[in-house]
């Protein structure tokens, strides 16, 4: 009934910068290559990719149809010339009526492409060097040899020391022991005998002597009682409060990619944060705004725990199911299959929060509540949100009065009344039950 | 001492019979109603009260464990969000609510795509304001009950299936040239009325007739014949310095009006430069106490048959002709020969209204106000609210009795439940061709008819409206249709063959007919109303024959007993009856929900005898009485209703339904039975009938007892000429031996709090505007998710109303005379006859009407003994109420001066003993997402709607700005709620907002001041206009 999965995050560390010095590799082997390729040719395939980045990769991709076709291997299909005519202005050479260009504009819905008379020829010839690469498994291999060559740097290096310590503490622990006979061998041999102690200290076991002892059982039942009221006191409190609850969620959405590696602002797809209570699940057009062109998944992998590219490819499956949009005509099916999110920040119904007063009002920042968002792969409540923790911050914090003429004169008074340079939340009213109970 | 002696109980015991030995040994004689108590499972089962006990600790154990874990909430975002909803934020739109009865031009407050509330269009300058049906529709359309799709003999089918099913019948009944009838209620939608023309030019058979389940044939007929006009007069009542109404409930349910907020204008007097203040003169003569007689300045009550008589009277004085001129009684004569001087000096702004259902007294009373040149009768506006002809319901009876009916469409009515007895509808409707009734519920019309076409609650659909010539409205769906229903005017367009719908048909008549000077539909859909100039010119009739009028009123002779029928401002003519909120509605006169009952003076009842007690928990007991007419006979209980004219007896409409309603909602006794000729003036036979009959009525003490302080009340005269400490003056205590007013800050004994820095709310409630319609008790009840809790309850005085509209009756003829008598108490014993006295009402009292809520009282009562602190004080002036935090104690409830406290006994949602609206998931939805839903054992009140107060606060933080002076006047939802401006709510640190202005009018006083509570509600002593007029 209850998918609750308490998986502890953190110790991943590792794992990541040895993606990262892949990565690294990787980029360097290829530029490497692409380099030494370039020299052999005189198109510059690197400066392709980037003119191709820069002017075509929004409609066309290399090896899948997007807005616009595939692109990969288009030099072998139309002749250089008319292939520079069109990139420069299409438009025109569709209403020239040349045959192919209107075949072309039919077949994919009579949508216009953008006219590129700033490109030269020698421009064109790049991007299409770069359409016609196609990278040999040999720089793969390559790439992927590297780590092993580069494995003893830092990284390892933390773990291989406390290898070598637990190693060098047996090897000390052995060598006492050796040590220790051998002394104790030699005391033998040169016939000295070591008398052992008199034991027998006491003349009952101590458990009775305890027994006897009342002033000692008596603090020794009460230090039971409290420390025991204690612990069940602390278990009490955790009841109800999911601090770290991290569901597993129908649709592996990383923030870590969005909010991390690319960089999207919470507020992008948490529109409402700054205007209502609710700081809204984005509905899915939202994602479609960047997933239209966004199909597969390019970036890190963490092989570890099989988040492949595969993987995450797949996770944008299930979204374009659920928004119901077909890949290969890429048009809105109409059938849809709402998703089911869990929710992971569950206030009880008799408190009212609002995310307007604070994101908007108060200008506070989402991970000041919500903790690292943008390292969290699987998102999980980061604050326990019981009402201990809202009141702390409502007596610590102080109003954001600046740029609001809401506050300039209830705060001027106050502060008057107070005596102080600052008025807190919770002198401004904060604290009262009736703020956030109704 | 050992010797044995035997006890004996009784000499029967020394007999030693069987049955004595027997006896001894039963502790019980008789067997304990055990079985009564427990089902037979029970009884019978083989646990054992120690396996009860395991089992009982058992599921205790396993609940608490259970209850360690959360429960997973799943969040399902919208796939493609509409652009216009936030999660979070309130929509509004304007539309207009007309369901043959109540009309009304609103705003609806829709959140996350779900209508929660109804609020007022201020845009609207005639309907801008609902009353309290008008607010409880939106809770009509999450009606568990509705019917969910077509229908056909009980079964569902497809529109499709009806479409060519309902052709077909059409086409037959053509071809065998039997007539058709279409059944609806009053048209007045100008783009339906094209529909309806274009459909019977289809199917020549058919034949519109519109009817109204309360009839203003009479009315209209009477206008018809003085103006030519065929439509209800308009009244400028803001304009009126004296009415004069013979029984017209103008503030109740009168001709569909909402003439209150007009009423109200000339009634709450302001202070000029000299010192002196100006208000209107009321008097009402009626027989059943309405809630306009209760506002009046003086009331008379008197026969409906008395009533026709002094019309005939002032008539004659006024025309001056020799019309019959009726006997009165001296002491009557007396008080409408002043009537009349003030009429005639009052002039052009005097008026006469009248509610009775014939056609003579109507006539009459149009002369009049023609002989005064009354300038409230309006010469340019007729009100087109009821349009329907009962005379024509006949032509159905005499097609069917020549075999000429085909068959009947009905929509927006339910004959079998309105039509009186006489006409037999039911079997008529069993036996024609076939029968089609548009219509939310299976009612008692659907029941009996072959097709049910499931038609959209009026938030779901589109409409347009021409209420009062010129004023058109525009109804627009704010909701996708919950079920499979389609609306009355689509279906028309399909059988008729038209392509288009009903919105389309809608923006073409408005833009090629109604939109003039460019005003845009868009303009008019966001506004909801819109005015164009389509005046006419009302010419009066002058050569009638008024004298055989005047005749054939003083031919009326009274027999029996007068039965008017009335209708409540809560039930109205019923079609909201599976309302819940509406079923607990006390009516505002006699405090009863949950039932109707026939109203009866004293002193007919005592002759009669039927009684009304209280039992000792205080709930209210009577008797029934039969009423019969003609054939027909209606068990009924009884109330005892001070100010009911001798010799007359009252019943409401609305109660009584049957059908389409869930079982706690079937209440009370069916008046339409009695609705003969559609006259809501009936003779009657009353017998009693000895048994019981349990009430749930929320107030059981009647009169004020001589208490002034609870409700301040004075004269015009008094007012103009005395200061105010005379009429108002504030309570005094002793303080070091000096009387001291209760509002210095010396004989406070709480170290006072600073109040002025940031905002104070405050609510004024003016007693002099509020007529006790009871709009805001429905606001309050769906902002605030206060939940019903049912008959049985309300008995036991359990009701939830955060606010209630306490009504007193003086004992005397007057409060005044009251206070009189309870100052001159002399003596112990006297003032036990005196208190004794003062506990009844008058045959005719004096009425007031108090909105009662939390006053939220800087020195809380409540506050210092709660032993857990859930309920404490804001700075910004609100008694706040922490759910979470109560245990339930019960005695703030206890310290509570004001008693308005209400204990959650029972968990009332998702209860099936309370199986009202928050027991479904359709009725789930019209919560209001931002208050919480309290669960058993709290203690809850009005919050002074904090949730909207806090709203505005933040969105003026949001903008960077300070909040306007009046932008908290519709923060709270009663105020928002009230068309008369009875109430007004705001900011008092801001000295330009209205609530400022009004506190520091004389007329101010605090509920119970001398406790020294200091509340945060005030209110506005209620001054009358005695004019010249000495009440004897």
């Amino acid at each position: 009934m209850k998918a609750r999965n308490y998986n502890n995050y953190k110790g991943k560390n590792n794992v990541l910068f040895l993606k990262n010095v892949i990565k690294n590799f990787a980029a360097f082997f290829l530029l490497l290559f692409f380099t030494l390729n370039a020299h052999s040719q005189d198109v510059d395939i690197s400066k392709g990719k980037s003119l191709f980045n820069a002017n075509c990769a929004a409609c066309h991709k290399l090896n899948k149809n997007l807005i616009g076709p595939a692109l990969a291997g288009v030099s072998e299909k139309y002749e250089r010339e008319w292939l520079y005519t069109w990139i420069k202005n299409s438009s025109a050479m569709i209403k020239s009526g040349d045959e192919r260009a209107v075949a072309i504009w039919e077949e994919w819905n009579k949508a216009a492409m953008n006219a590129f008379p700033q490109l030269s020829n020698q421009d064109i010839d790049n991007i299409l060097a770069y359409t016609d690469y196609v990278p040999e498994p040999v720089a793969v291999a390559a790439s992927v040899a590297v780590p092993q060559a580069t494995g003893t740097t830092s990284s390892f290096s933390q773990d291989l020391v406390l290898v070598i310590l637990v190693i060098v503490l047996i090897v000390l622990v052995v060598m006492l022991f050796l040590v220790n006979k051998t002394l104790r061998a030699i005391v033998a041999n040169n016939g000295i005998h070591i008398e052992k102690k008199e034991t027998k200290i006491f003349s009952e076991p101590v458990w009775k002597l305890f027994l006897k002892n009342q002033f000692l059982v008596f603090c020794s039942v009460v230090f039971l009682l409290l420390s025991s009221a204690y612990f069940t006191y602390g278990w009490l409190m955790q009841i109800g409060v999911d601090q770290g609850y991290m569901p597993v969620q129908p649709i592996h959405y990383s923030h870590k990619i969005h909010s991390g590696a690319n960089e999207i602002d919470c507020q992008y797809c948490h529109s409402s944060a700054r205007v209502s209570k609710h700081s809204g699940i984005p509905s899915l057009n939202v994602c479609m705004n960047c997933h239209q062109n966004i199909a597969e998944y390019n970036g890190e992998e963490d092989l570890e725990k099989g988040y492949t590219k595969e993987f995450y490819t797949n996770e944008i499956k299930k979204l374009y199911k659920a928004v119901g949009w077909d890949e290969e005509t890429r048009q809105y099916t109409g059938e849809t299959e709402p998703v089911r999110w869990i929710r992971i920040h569950n206030l009880p119904d008799h408190v009212y929060f609002n995310h307007s007063q604070h994101v908007n009002v108060a200008g506070i920042e989402c991970q000041t509540c919500h903790g690292p968002v943008e390292e969290m792969e699987i998102a999980y409540q980061h604050s326990s949100l019981t009402m201990g923790w809202c009141i702390n911050c409502h007596r610590e914090s102080e109003v954001k009065v600046k740029d609001n003429d809401y506050y300039t004169k209830i705060h001027e008074e106050l502060s008057k009344k107070y005596g102080v340079e600052k008025l807190t939340i919770a002198q401004m009213g904060g604290l009262e039950c009736g703020k956030c109970h109704y | 001492m050992s010797r044995e002696k035997k006890y004996w109980k009784s000499e029967v015991e020394l007999s030693n019979s069987l049955d004595i030995t027997d006896l001894k040994h039963n502790e019980f004689t008789e067997k304990l109603p055990i079985d009564l108590e427990m089902s037979d499972e029970l009884v019978q089962s083989s646990t054992n009260r120690r396996d009860f006990l395991k089992y009982l600790g058992f599921s205790t154990s396993a609940a608490v464990l259970a209850s360690c874990e959360g429960p997973v909430h799943k969040s399902v975002p919208y796939v493609i969000q509409p652009e216009r909803i936030r999660p979070g934020i309130a929509n509004y739109y304007a539309t207009t609510m007309f369901d043959g009865y109540d009309a009304a031009n609103i705003l609806v407050k829709t959140r996350e795509g779900r209508p929660i509330k109804i609020e007022s269009n201020k845009l609207s300058k005639y309907h801008g304001f609902g009353n309290a049906r008008v607010h409880s529709s939106v809770l009509s359309m999450y009606d568990s009950v509705r019917v969910q799709g077509p229908v056909f003999n009980g079964e569902d089918i497809s529109w499709q299936n009806l479409d060519d099913q309902l052709v077909s019948h059409l086409k037959k009944s053509d071809d065998a040239s039997k007539n058709v009838y279409l059944l609806t209620n009053t048209i007045v939608s100008p783009t339906s009325k094209k529909v309806i023309e274009s459909f019977i030019k289809k199917f020549k058979n058919v034949k519109h007739i519109e009817y109204d389940a309360v009839s203003e044939t009479a009315v209209l007929d009477a206008h018809e014949i003085i103006y030519g006009v065929r439509a209800l007069p308009f009244y400028n009542l803001d304009k009126a310095n004296f009415i004069l109404s013979f029984g017209a409930d103008f503030l109740g349910d009168w001709m569909g009006s909402s003439y209150d907020k007009d009423y109200v204008k000339n009634r709450v007097p302001k202070k000029n430069n000299n010192g002196k203040a100006k208000m209107s003169r009321h008097i009402q003569i009626e027989s059943n106490m309405s809630i306009t007689g209760s506002n009046a300045d003086v009331r008379i009550p008197l026969k409906p048959t008395g009533q026709k008589h002094v019309l005939a009277y002032i008539y004659n004085k006024l025309e001056s002709n020799n019309s019959p001129v009726p006997d009165l009684e001296d002491s009557l004569k007396q008080k409408v020969d002043t009537i009349i001087e003030e009429l005639v000096s009052n002039g052009k702004s005097s008026v006469v209204l009248c509610g009775h259902d014939d056609i003579d007294s109507q006539i009459i009373s149009f002369r009049i106000n023609e002989i005064l040149k009354s300038e409230v009768k309006s010469r340019s506006k007729v009100s087109m609210l009821r349009k329907g002809d009962h005379k024509k319901l006949n032509n159905i009876i005499k097609d069917y009795e020549n075999g000429e009916l085909g068959g009947i469409i009905m929509s927006g009515v339910n004959p079998v439940y309105s039509l009186p007895d006489s006409l037999d509808f039911k079997s008529l409707l069993s036996k024609v061709d076939f029968s089609v009734n548009f219509s939310m519920k299976m009612d008692e019309t659907s029941v009996d008819s072959m097709y049910v076409a499931a038609c959209p609650h009026y938030l779901e659909s589109w409409g347009d409206f021409e209420f009062i010539n010129g004023e058109y409205s525009l109804c627009q769906p704010t909701i996708k249709p919950l079920f499979d229903t389609r609306q009355f005017e689509d279906c028309l367009l399909k059988w008729t063959g038209s392509e288009k719908s009903y919105y389309d048909e809608i923006r073409t008549n408005w833009e090629s007919n109604i939109l003039k000077n460019g005003t845009i539909w868009n303009k008019v859909l966001h506004d909801g109303i819109c005015s164009v100039d389509n005046k006419i010119k009302l010419t009066p009739n002058r050569n009638l024959n008024f004298t055989s009028h005047v005749e054939s009123l003083l031919s009326d002779k009274s027999d029996g007993f007068e039965l008017i029928i009335y209708s409540k401002p809560g039930m109205g003519d019923g079609q909201q009856a599976n309302n819940p909120w509406l079923q607990e509605f006390p009516d505002p006169i006699s405090r009863v929900s949950w039932d109707n009952y026939l109203t009866i003076s004293k002193f007919d009842a005592d002759n009669i005898g039927l009684k009304n007690y209280n039992e000792s928990n205080g709930a209210l007991n009577s008797n029934y009485a039969s009423v019969s007419c003609d054939e027909i006979e209606v068990k009924i209980p009884v109330i005892i209703q001070p100010g009911q004219a001798q010799g007359t007896v009252g019943i409401s409409f609305g109660y009584g339904r049957t059908q389409g309603l869930k079982p706690e909602m079937k209440t009370g006794q069916n008046a339409f039975r009695l609705y003969n000729n559609f006259s809501k003036l009936q003779f009657v036979d009353i017998k009693p009938v000895y048994e019981i009959h349990e009430f749930a009525c929320v107030q059981l003490h009647n009169t004020l007892m001589g208490r002034g302080d609870i409700i301040k009340e004075t004269t015009l005269e008094t007012f103009n000429t005395k200061p105010k400490n005379y009429w108002n003056a504030i309570p005094v205590v002793s303080k070091n031996h000096i009387e001291t007013a209760v509002n210095k800050k010396e004989v406070n004994i709480w170290e006072e709090f600073d109040r002025s820095i940031g905002h104070h709310f405050k609510l004024s409630i003016d007693l002099n505007a509020c007529t006790g319609c009871g709009a805001c008790v429905i606001a309050c009840h769906a902002e605030n998710n206060v939940p019903v809790v049912g008959k049985r309850e309300i008995r036991k005085s359990r009701d939830m109303h955060w606010l209630r509209i306490d009504r007193y009756y003086s004992s005397d003829v007057s409060f005044e005379k009251d206070k009189e008598k309870k100052e001159n108490i002399d003596g112990l014993v006297e003032s036990l006859n005196v208190f004794g006295e003062l506990e009844d009402p008058n045959e005719n009292p004096q009425v007031v009407f108090q909105p009662v809520m939390c006053q939220h009282c800087n020195n809380a009562p409540c506050e210092t003994v709660c032993p857990v602190a859930a309920t404490s004080h804001g700075r910004q002036g609100q008694n706040h109420m922490a759910y979470n935090r109560c245990v339930g104690t019960r005695y703030c409830a206890n310290n509570c001066p004001y008693k308005v406290r209400r204990f959650n006994w029972f968990l009332y949602n998702n209860n099936e003993e309370f199986d009202f609206h928050m027991n479904d998931d359709l009725g789930k939805m019209v919560l209001n997402p931002d208050v919480v839903v309290r669960s058993r054992g709290v203690m809850e009140k009005c919050s002074f709607c904090i949730q909207s107060t806090q709203a505005i606060i933040l969105k003026a933080k949001n903008e960077g700005r300070e909040a306007n002076a009046n932008e908290f006047n519709d923060a709270v939802a009663c105020s928002a709620a009230c068309s008369t401006g009875a109430l007004k709510f705001g900011d008092i640190n801001n000295e330009e907002s209205e609530v400022f202005e009004r506190s520091k009018d004389d007329r101010v006083y605090h509920l119970l001041e001398y406790v020294g509570t200091k509340p945060n509600v005030f209110y506005h002593t209620k001054v009358r206009n005695n004019g010249k007029m000495k009440k004897t």
